[in-house]
């Protein structure tokens, strides 16, 4: 296990890196936001099908390019996300390939299979009919309900990636016990956008009215597997990203109190300005470390095999302290630019949205940290 | 030859097959195991060393397990500081005169650079070597000099000419501790006890045999001491930490236990795995030859990490953290940053954050040598020392 980046990371990475600067620059980003289509699937299909990304996670046999032996893994889909991040680029990448394409990974069956067959070549898009701010450690419970008929029948709010769908991963209610559901989108399925504080990564309510269904799998009692499955390793990925969003801000902002002169001299050459951003940054090494170990770890798991205590360790660990990273950079990228920062025009405020959405996604710091009492073995007062 | 793990083994059971610690003189046994090259195996050989990479040294000790050590708690500052500025700025003669007695313990070394008048603005120092023939006297006073009481030797930067630029006129010497006008007197600090001095230099002459470096070059050879000296403070893998030290008193006292105190170490629980991460994350980056900035950092982390954890557990003893074990003026035989009881770790980590450079004068080299943002604007730069504002 390296915390380090492979050169196979390394490449894939520019890739992503090299499309992102031609088709997803801050200006692109902005003028999109306030268009009627928040998720560019243009890009996405770029990323998804050319790169290849949407198959990162799926098993070589059935699609993708994750494999025991040397494949994709989690390493890379971190990878991804550090540049989605810094880009906050508008694709259903995190609501796709990593929480949909787990939960299906986890729950198994031919119908699974043949769905992950379609996301890998990126023929389908699809999204985890849960809300973005479901905690792993409560995962809620399912909102929607499988009629005797075959079809669905609820709404769900605080859904990311669902403009974009073409397939919702819906968690039912059975009259016994819980299931996961395959719903393909159509007119018994409405999708309503919400206003939402993440410009870029907007959420919606999903309402079911009698919308056709397929069962992949059942659990006994209340207990939602698969979603927990889901919700603890995209909680461990979404760390990259909010690495990601805090690189850019701090590099952002270094740049900038560079360039900017005040009283006759650089504002990044008073020591009020430098310290803090000393400080950011070795926030950001420690966000580097703590994002690489979790990825690391979810990767040395079999993909859909039971997490194991060190990953859930180091998926909270990095949840902790990637959550609150990414704010305190994107706040001081704001901060330290002074007037610009607070403008409409300037990106920073993208950056700040995406942050601080992403602080409470899949669990906030708190959630995470709580979490920790018993590995740490630090227990709660009586 | 290339050394590599098994060579670096089979050498030091060689070793011990020849050299049994039992039925020998410890000092003898330590001065043999130098010889034979293993006492720091990177560095070269003749000098203790075999030449071989720096973490082959692991080996060594791991074969050499149980046997007599160098005490090294007692002789830091020889071991990481002065023996890495010696080795790469000392004669030939100056390495085989100092660096075996400095490794086996049997010389103490100690390091006088600060003053009282110039501590972050090290380069400001004032005490005076004037040149007389072969020799160099040396006037002037330091302090925060631990082990001063106990050394042999000590480096020293002091200032050779006072008509150039500060960083300029200064000098690099291996000081006498025994030379007459050497005086050491304890230095009492905040948690009570002594662990550093104060010396005072008055007239004391210095053979021109004990320059390290060139005239005029004494800061470029600091430079090499101080930032072995930072690796020293926050690179070290620690087997005993702070935080462990705290957490043992949270599951020991269920009765302190609040939800507050429980959120604040949870957090805190949370930044020393990270710190933790980061140093695995460095020394990765340094195996594979790609030594990252990242360094600069650790010293800051943990003297924060510190503070607050110490600060914390003080806190949550309540009426035990009114009480204090021990304000008697004392030499410490060694010093333990999370030893003896909670107020003394609480007291003694605030000096994290200065000894060593302070986490402000960190920032600045993080900002400027890491992010490359523009230094302050400097009225001491081309000044020469002797006309600067005091």
């Amino acid at each position: 296990m390296t915390l380090l980046y492979t050169e196979v990371e390394e490449e894939l990475r520019a890739a992503v890196r090299d499309l992102l600067a031609d088709k997803c620059s801050p200006s692109a980003v902005l003028d999109r936001v306030e268009s009627g289509t928040p998720y560019d699937a243009e890009l996405w299909k770029a990323l998804a099908r050319d790169i290849g990304v949407a198959g990162l996670l799926i098993p070589e046999e059935l699609g993708g390019s994750a494999s025991r032996k040397g494949g994709a893994s989690a390493r890379e889909a971190a990878v991804v996300l550090e540049e989605l991040g810094r880009a906050v680029a508008p694709v259903p990448f995190l609501s796709s390939a990593v929480l949909a394409t787990q939960a299906l990974l986890t729950a198994g069956g031919d119908i699974a299979e043949e769905l992950l067959g379609r996301l890998a070549a990126g023929e389908a898009t699809a999204t985890l009919a849960v809300s973005f701010a479901a905690s792993p450690y409560a995962p809620p419970n399912p909102m929607v309900t499988l009629g005797e008929d075959g079809t669905v029948t609820g709404t769900v709010t605080g859904v990311i990636g669902a403009e974009v769908a073409d397939v919702l991963l819906v968690p039912v209610r059975l009259a016994q016990g819980t299931g996961l559901c395959v719903v393909e989108a159509s007119a018994a399925v409405r999708v309503t956008p919400v206003t939402s504080l993440d410009l870029t990564r907007p959420i919606a309510t999903v309402s079911f009215a009698s919308a056709p269904a397929r069962v992949v799998a059942r659990a006994d009692g209340l207990e939602v597997p698969w979603v927990w499955e889901a919700l603890v390793r995209g909680a461990g990925l979404l760390a990259s990203e909010q690495l990601g969003v805090a690189e850019w801000c701090l590099t952002t902002t270094v740049a900038y109190v560079k360039e900017r002169r005040q009283f006759a001299r650089p504002v990044g050459s008073f020591q009020a300005v430098k310290h803090r951003l000393a400080d950011l940054w070795l926030e950001v090494v420690g966000a580097r470390a703590a994002a690489r170990n979790a990825a690391a770890r979810l990767a040395d798991t079999a993909s859909a095999g039971p997490l194991g205590d060190d990953a859930a360790v180091a998926v909270a660990v990095a949840q902790a302290h990637c959550g609150a990273v990414a704010v305190h950079a994107a706040e001081e990228c704001v901060q330290l630019h002074g007037g610009i920062g607070m403008t409409w025009e300037h990106p920073a405020h993208l950056y700040l949205k995406r942050a601080k959405a992403d602080q409470i996604a899949l669990g906030t710091p708190g959630d995470h940290r709580e979490a920790l009492a018993g590995p740490a073995d630090l227990p709660a007062p009586a | 030859m290339a050394w590599d793990e098994a060579s670096v083994a089979e050498r030091a059971r060689a070793f011990l097959a020849e050299h049994d610690p039992a039925a020998m003189d410890r000092l003898e046994f330590l001065r043999a195991r130098f010889d034979a090259g293993l006492a720091w195996v990177h560095f070269p050989e003749g000098l203790g060393g075999l030449g071989a990479p720096r973490d082959l040294q692991a080996v060594a000790d791991r074969e050499l397990k149980g046997t007599p050590d160098n005490q090294p708690g007692r002789i830091g500052i020889g071991l990481g500081m002065a023996a890495p500025t010696i080795l790469a700025f000392g004669t030939e003669e100056q390495k085989k005169r100092f660096l075996r007695s400095l490794w086996t313990g049997e010389e103490v070394w100690c390091q006088l650079f600060s003053e009282p008048g110039a501590g972050s603005d090290l380069a400001t120092l004032a005490t005076r070597a004037v040149r007389e023939g072969d020799e160099w006297v040396v006037d002037g006073q330091k302090v925060w000099t631990s082990s001063a009481h106990t050394a042999r030797w000590a480096i020293l930067v002091a200032r050779t000419d006072p008509g150039v630029p500060k960083h300029r006129g200064l000098t690099y010497f291996v000081c006498d501790m025994h030379a007459p006008g050497v005086e050491v007197r304890p230095l009492r600090q905040i948690t009570g006890e002594a662990e550093f001095n104060e010396v005072f230099l008055t007239g004391v002459r210095l053979p021109d045999a004990l320059r390290l470096g060139e005239v005029g070059d004494g800061w470029r050879v600091a430079q090499t001491t101080l930032m072995n000296e930072r690796v020293a403070i926050g690179g070290a893998p620690a087997r005993r930490t702070m935080m462990g030290v705290v957490a043992e008193t949270w599951r020991s006292r269920p009765e302190l236990r609040t939800h507050d105190l429980h959120q604040r170490l949870l957090k805190l629980w949370v930044d020393s795995e990270v710190m933790r991460l980061t140093a695995v994350r460095l020394r990765e980056q340094l195996a594979a030859g790609h030594p990252g900035p990242e360094g600069s950092g650790m010293k800051l982390a943990f003297a924060r990490l510190h503070q607050e954890l110490s600060g914390i557990e003080v806190e949550m003893l309540r009426e035990d953290g009114l009480a204090y074990d021990d304000w008697t003026f004392r030499r410490p035989d060694k010093v333990d940053f999370i030893g003896r009881e909670a107020g003394y770790r609480y007291l003694r980590a605030k000096g994290n954050s200065i000894e060593g450079g302070t986490s402000e004068i960190l920032r600045n080299i993080i900002a400027e040598r890491v992010l490359g943002l523009p230094a302050e604007p400097r009225a001491d730069k081309d000044v020469a020392w002797k006309d600067l504002p005091r």
